[in-house]
């Protein structure tokens, strides 16, 4: 039997940015809440002179631990679907902070065509651009309508950056200016001008200069120490939910953390929630906390796989296409190159979102009209600080072991740029997620089923951005470039982004979609689900300034329904 | 920033004195920047000293940490140091895998959670999969490199009638080979998968900061001019030059 908790106001089901935000924008405005995070608690000086590549990124320790929970995975419904057993494509967030904790930092805005890319892309392309089997759909809210939070969330982080004429339109100045350039990024800036195109300095939550934002929290200055991405930061430079929005929400006294605390379900009697049911990691004891508002920032996994083990909303169904639990899972499509160069680099410095970028080919910033894709993707060269271990850069044709695989790497360790784009990931109908129906995790809860594969218009794209990854290279005077323009089957192991996007959502429309535009559950709506579970496909970018902002754009909600329960949509 | 700014009772001056710079007064981001980069690449600063300390109480023949908690069989140890000798080689570019400790640094690692795949999901049923979903074996890693080792040895018997130890490198490349080409029949694990893990374990123990036993002095990195675990590249991250140091490990920011 389940112990029962005090009553709360509000119920936080994991504490990463989605969850931090929600906390801080409710806690100030006097509400009670709880945040519920499975993993353990962190303190900021767990992350001084953490120098230590094998532990953090190759080991992963700030990562999910999978002994507990993974999730399976199939590329199509005709194969079995078996336990992702050790991190590789994605490396899903823990503890308290979440991935916000050992993310980059890159920082860009979607576009006004991401909300509204069904209207658009008729409007631009027709009816019959869209594959069939591609259910595209509007955000059910407008970039317009979205911009004053995306401009509250980069005030809370502090975002370094400069305008571009490429880039989405903003309503206020970068709260930093641009972070520093090295010489690849101006390499590449000059090879990008050159060829027509618009470089600029990446949008970046590392900050150039410190800064104290609004809710009276700093942000130091950048060192460029290189151990960033896998990494928090020594310094407080990053941006992360530990030295914003956590500390907001908790100084109000308003807000409570209770850490080891596994949420398994939430009470549904088929109309609302009157709270969830948990574990304590450290006892195994049962816990039901009742409030009269749950939200859900447990990340895309853990959104969809809550609702699905709750019976909340509709599972999707591929086959007859009806449901929306589980649909548009959707994930980036990457491309890159490397060129090999004469001159050595200084590419142990660096920090986890500095880089130049082009975006002349993201969204629908060129025409589509002779293209066999849509959308398109960032173009970056980024300068994060690479790392012995995890770093071998190798010509073709040289063995992966022994004398010469020894020489080779070290000899080019400085001396390889690489590219990258950051490809759109549109949906497809048999790309989504639901409950696998034989593994399960410690608690013996069903894990969650991706079934996933990259489609033709993918591959399309990737082959495309390849060729402008290798043009950019060549016109910066790379000896040799190497590309890979097939990206062949989606491959759950090397590592690609933690960029998983959909499963639960947006939308105008409860029948294609899970949540309104203010990410309330259409089917119980006292339950809000927040974080890129809400993203209908994902765009050419890193999601979280559009997370923050739907998270922001959510709390303003949720405040609205604590003072007047209803449904925020029609 | 301001010392309070910190829930955590560190504050920034502790945090200075911790790196073993002092600095008085409040300082400001852009000013602690600038102190801790000056210091940190100035030849005389504390940290170089520290580091200077370092190899002393690392460097050399005489760790005592050399020593095997895994592998029980000498015989076993043999020929893994023979295996990572020829994926990472002595030569002129520098100290190949044996002279970093490699095979010590692998030991380690397979007596710990890496060892037991401790933070991986190791409940069946097992099922082979396809490539795209990654590994699947039920065989823990201290499991598969006993195993590996000794079909290693088994087919430099069967081959040359000869230890793998005992066999010139290019014998041992021959070998080396068909694991990496998946022509070794194994139960439970592919050869590739074994010589994959081996190559990889192989790198770590190059590259991986001295405290896990391997990249003995931090020779490792200095076959790539790494610099190691330096606390900032602010005043180099601008510069058109390349810019080589001395690398700083975990020892001298902890001790
Ligand atoms: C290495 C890396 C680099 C990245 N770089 C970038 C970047 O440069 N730019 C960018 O935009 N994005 C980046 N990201 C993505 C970014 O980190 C995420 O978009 C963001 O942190 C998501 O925040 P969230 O709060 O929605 O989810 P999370 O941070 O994942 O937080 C979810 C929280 O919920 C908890 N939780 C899960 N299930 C339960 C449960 N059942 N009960 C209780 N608690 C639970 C988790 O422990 C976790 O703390 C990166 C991610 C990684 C891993
Ligand atoms: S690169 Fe900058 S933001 Fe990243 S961890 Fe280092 S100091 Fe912090």
């Amino acid at each position: 039997m389940a112990t029962e908790l005090p009553r709360k106001q509000v119920a936080i089901v994991g504490v990463g940015w989605s969850g931090g935000i929600i906390a801080s924008e409710l806690a100030k405005e006097g509400y009670e809440c709880i945040g519920l995070e499975r993993g353990s608690e962190r303190k900021i000086n767990d992350f001084i002179m953490q120098k230590d590549e094998l532990r953090y990124a190759i080991r992963y320790e700030l990562m999910q631990d999978l002994s507990k929970e993974t999730l399976t995975f199939r590329n199509d419904q005709d194969m079995l679907a078996l336990p992702m057993r050790q991190m590789g494509s994605f490396l899903l967030g823990t503890d308290l902070g979440g991935a916000g904790i050992h993310w980059n930092g890159q920082c860009p805005r979607f576009y006004p065509y991401d909300f509204e890319i069904r209207t658009q892309t008729i409007d631009n392309y027709g009816e019959d651009r869209i594959p069939d089997d591609m259910p595209l759909q509007d955000w059910g809210i407008s970039y317009d309508d979205m911009e004053e939070y995306f401009a509250k969330f980069d005030e809370t982080i502090g975002t370094s950056g400069e305008d571009n004429e490429m880039t989405a339109p903003r309503s206020t100045e970068f709260p930093t200016p641009p972070m520093k350039q090295t010489r690849s990024m101006k390499m590449f800036a000059e090879a990008a001008d050159s060829l027509g195109l618009h470089p600029y300095i990446s949008a970046s939550a590392n900050l150039s200069e410190a800064y104290t934002n609004p809710d009276g929290k700093t942000i130091n200055q950048c060192m460029y120490c290189s151990f960033c991405e896998r990494f928090g930061c020594d310094y407080q430079a990053k941006s992360d939910p530990l030295i914003t929005v956590i500390p907001t929400a908790l100084e109000t006294g308003n807000f409570e953390v209770r850490t080891h605390s596994n949420v398994r379900e939430i009470a549904y009697d088929g109309n609302q929630t009157d709270g969830v049911y948990f574990t304590d990691t450290r006892t195994g004891e049962d816990y039901f906390q009742p409030a009269d508002v749950v939200i859900l920032t447990s990340y895309v996994m853990n959104n969809t796989r809550l609702l699905l083990q709750s019976g909340i909303g509709d599972p999707y169904d591929p086959e007859n296409e009806t449901g929306v639990i589980g649909k548009n899972y959707c994930y980036q499509v990457m491309a890159s190159a490397q060129g090999f160069f004469d001159e050595q680099f200084n590419l142990y410095a660096g920090a986890g979102a500095l880089g130049g970028q082009v975006d002349d080919y993201n969204a629908d910033n060129f025409d589509h009209s002779d293209l066999d894709f849509l959308h398109g993707g960032t173009i970056q060269l980024t300068q994060t600080g690479i790392r012995p271990i995890a770093t071998n850069p190798v010509p073709p044709g040289t063995p992966t072991w022994g004398k010469e695989f020894k020489e080779a790497s070290a000899h080019y360790f400085y001396r390889t740029l690489s590219l990258g784009s950051q490809g759109a990931s549109l949906p497809y109908r048999y790309n989504y997620l639901d409950l696998d129906p034989t593994y399960t995790d410690s608690h013996g809860d069903p894990l969650l089923r991706m079934t996933y594969n990259f489609t033709e218009q993918d591959r399309n794209l990737a082959a495309h951005q390849s060729a402008r990854l290798t043009e950019i290279l060549e016109e910066m005077g790379a000896n040799e470039v190497v590309s890979n323009p097939d990206i062949g089957d989606y491959n759950i192991m090397p590592y690609q982004t933690t960029h998983n996007t959909g499963g639960v959502i947006m939308g105008s429309d409860s029948e294609t979609s899970a949540v309104n535009n203010y990410l309330q559950m259409w089917d119980c709506e006292n339950l809000f689900v927040v974080g890129a579970s809400a993203f209908p496909h994902n765009s050419g970018y890193n999601p979280t300034p559009t997370v923050g902002a739907l998270s922001y754009r959510a709390a303003e909600g949720i405040l609205s329904y604590l003072e007047d329960p209803r449904p925020l949509a029609e | 920033m301001a010392e309070e700014n910190n829930q955590s009772g560190m504050t920034r001056r502790d945090f200075l004195k911790n790196s073993g710079l002092v600095v008085g007064g409040v300082v400001g981001g852009g000013i602690l920047g600038s102190l801790l980069t000056n210091s940190f690449t100035d030849d005389t600063s504390p940290a170089t000293d520290t580091e200077g300390d370092q190899t002393d109480q690392t460097g050399g023949d005489e760790q005592l940490t050399k020593a095997r908690m895994f592998f029980k069989r000498q015989e076993d140890f043999r020929v893994l140091s023979a295996a990572v000798e020829r994926i990472f080689p002595d030569d002129e570019t520098g100290p190949g895998a044996i002279a970093l400790a490699v095979p010590f640094f692998i030991d380690k690692q397979l007596a710990g959670e890496y060892g037991f795949n401790s933070r991986e999901y190791m409940e069946g049923p097992f099922h082979e999969g396809a490539p795209t979903q990654g590994p699947q074996t039920g065989m823990r890693r201290r499991e598969v490199f006993l195993y590996g080792v000794s079909r290693i040895q088994d087919i430099a018997q069967d081959q040359f009638g000869e230890a793998f130890f005992d066999l010139d490198g290019e014998q041992q490349d021959e070998i080396l080979g068909h694991f990496q080409n998946a022509e070794v029949d194994m139960t439970g694990v592919t050869a590739d998968a074994f010589f994959t893990m081996l190559r990889q374990a192989t790198l770590e123990g190059v590259y991986a900061d001295p405290v896990y036993g391997g990249n003995l002095n931090m020779d490792g990195w200095r076959i790539k001019k790494y610099p190691g675990g330096q606390m900032a590249f602010f005043d180099v991250i601008e510069a058109d030059e390349f810019v080589e140091m001395e690398p700083i490990s975990l020892h001298a920011h902890h001790t």
